[in-house]
């Protein structure tokens, strides 16, 4: 794999480690299995990309996808909490109705943003430096200023849910009987987390449109799947009670998937295309699902043959 | 003081499951005492508990605490007023979160939680005290997750949590029910040094005529959602277990076809 190929995999899959921290949040937190993602990604990307084509700024139009991220996460934890509807089936009703908003929104299928300003492009000053050390210029860029947003999320999400607000949000999702006598309003967090959630996603929907230089309605396809895969690589891999050791494994999870799925397409002899990126996708969820129930299967194969 | 006046709860109204849990119940607690409650199966004793701390909601009449109308109060908005612990050991803490953090939901009871950290140093150090007084070693055990506890020790636990903040009434569902005769006396132990110590308002439900008569001030009967006795200081203090089965034969005018009941 070349340098190039392997800054695309890192850059990638900075940008799904915030919808991975996103989907623990909404997975993992409160227990609320949620596939608005799937509409709050190209939401963001979409509202972004607009906006910059407007003349917007872009630091604000991302703020704004980010807001209507947390709008698509509130209309889902309406639907569940306000109406008793089944999470799973709120999040998909919030999901399909995206589909048709995002497309309202661009007033087309995509929106290209070549040429245009972008978040990335605040820190073009950082290039001669990069350049300097021999590194591709873009490329390295905007690895950079992802990994340093990553980084900033990720500390600012532990710290909050180790806040007292942070930790009621935990109980709702792990024992809302006990959360309720304790005085946590379960439906207020339940809010809150969503919410939350879906900005983190929508973040990385406006990031994912800023560095490929473009916004499509498709793009959301399979968030739901890339960003669980991440939070379940993240958690084979790294297995901790420390909150924020657990959101540092989902961004380890995110970067490592996306390094596996570019290997994987990279390897000639493989004779796989990227097509085949869903299937590749499904393999590696699958064997990360099974690791932890077959703990150390070459140790039982030794005690067989002594 | 906590005032149930005609309260009446029913479940499933108008389909054939339809259930009259409570028919009128009407019950005062004066502040400083201590109520243990028995009642055979389905004689509305966990549903008082409930229309108490606010998960059940009466069709009629009212709930006060404290002069307060709480009747149409949800169950978080109640928590500052009333603690509970829950028959089910797994039920009352969170056995993903650690002990210490078990604790910091139970401190922050009653008022508004934001941003600031859920522990910190001081804080530690009022579980520990806390936990010290239960003899079990956990406050050396603050970090471990509330799973590796058994069902014993999450008792002991939850029994602290409700009594770390201040309340109006402590309710008690049965909570020694499902642990063994030795742990459960250890428990309830606890709950008598607890609540005499802090000198709480309690509510004991307990399927135990023995705990009942041994426990408490005050011992209150329920058959079919309504009080059908309601005893306590001298003519409480000479009932054995035998007397309270004929008292209750007495006041329903029935005989006794209930196991559950003689279980003593």
């Amino acid at each position: 794999m070349s340098l190039f190929a392997f800054l695309g995999a890192i850059e990638i899959g900075l940008i799904y480690a915030l919808v991975a921290l996103g989907v623990f949040l909404s997975f993992r937190v409160l227990n609320f299995p949620d596939l608005t993602v799937d509409g709050s990604f190209p939401l963001g990307a979409a509202t972004s990309a607009t906006l910059i084509v407007a003349g917007v700024d872009p630091v604000l139009a991302t703020l704004v996808g980010v807001a209507a991220g947390a709008v698509a996460g509130l209309i889902t934890a309406w639907l569940n909490v306000r109406f008793g509807i089944l999470h799973l089936l709120a999040s998909i009703l919030t999901m399909i109705s995206l589909f048709s908003i995002n497309l309202r929104i661009m007033g087309k299928p995509n929106v290209a943003l070549i040429n245009q300003d972008t978040v990335i492009n605040l820190f073009t000053w950082l290039t001669p430096t990069i350049e300097s050390l021999g590194l591709p210029a873009r490329a390295t860029l905007k690895v950079m200023v992802l990994a340093v947003i990553v980084l900033v999320v990720t500390l600012l999400l532990g710290r909050f849910l180790t806040s007292e607000f942070g930790l009621a949000m935990r109980a709702t999702g792990a024992n809302s009987r006990m959360a309720r006598a304790q005085g946590i309003s379960t439906k207020l967090h339940i809010y809150v987390g969503m919410a939350l959630s879906n900005a983190l996603v929508a973040l990385a929907g406006a990031l994912f449109a800023q560095t490929a230089g473009f916004a499509d309605v498709t793009v959301g396809t399979g968030t739901i799947v890339v960003g669980l895969a991440a939070v379940i690589l993240g958690e084979t891999m790294i297995r901790t009670r420390r909150i924020v050791v657990m959101l540092a494994a989902c961004v380890l999870g995110a970067v490592i998937y996306r390094i596996v799925i570019a290997l994987a397409l990279n390897t000639s002899w493989l004779g796989l295309q990227s097509s085949d990126l869903n299937l590749v996708t499904a393999l590696l969820v699958g064997i990360a699902l099974m690791l932890p129930g077959m703990r150390n299967p070459l140790k039982s194969l030794f005690r067989r043959s002594a | 003081m906590i005032a149930v006046q005609d309260v009446h709860v029913t479940f499933g109204r108008g389909t054939p499951l339809e259930n009259r849990a409570l028919r009128g119940l009407d019950l005062t607690i004066p502040v400083g005492e201590f109520v243990t409650v028995i009642g055979s199966n389905g004689a509305g004793k966990s549903t008082l508990l409930n229309v108490l701390s606010g998960d059940a909601s009466p069709e009629r009449g009212r709930v006060e605490i404290d002069g307060i109308d709480v009747t149409r109060w949800p169950c978080p908005k109640r928590a500052g007023l009333v603690a509970r612990v829950f028959q089910d050991p797994m039920a009352g803490t969170c056995e993903a979160l650690s002990i210490e953090e078990n604790m910091a939901l139970a401190y922050a009871r009653g008022r508004s939680r934001g941003l600031a950290p859920s522990i910190d140093g001081p804080r530690r150090g009022v579980f520990r005290e806390k936990l010290a007084v239960l003899g079990l070693g956990l406050e050396n055990r603050l970090g471990d997750s509330m799973g590796l506890l058994s069902g014993g020790q999450r008792q002991a636990v939850s029994l602290l949590m409700a009594t770390l903040t201040g309340m109006k009434i402590l309710l008690l569902d049965e909570h020694t029910a499902a642990l063994d005769p030795r742990t459960a006396d250890f428990v309830l132990q606890l709950t008598r040094k607890i609540v005499e110590d802090q000198k709480l308002t309690a509510l004991m439900v307990t399927h135990s005529m023995r705990h009942a008569l041994d426990y408490g001030t005050r011992t209150v009967m329920l058959h079919e959602g309504q009080v059908a006795f309601d005893v306590a200081g001298d003519q409480r203090r000479g009932l054995e277990v035998p007397d309270l089965l004929k008292l209750f034969s007495k006041v329903r005018g029935g005989q006794l076809d209930d196991d559950s009941l003689l279980l003593g």
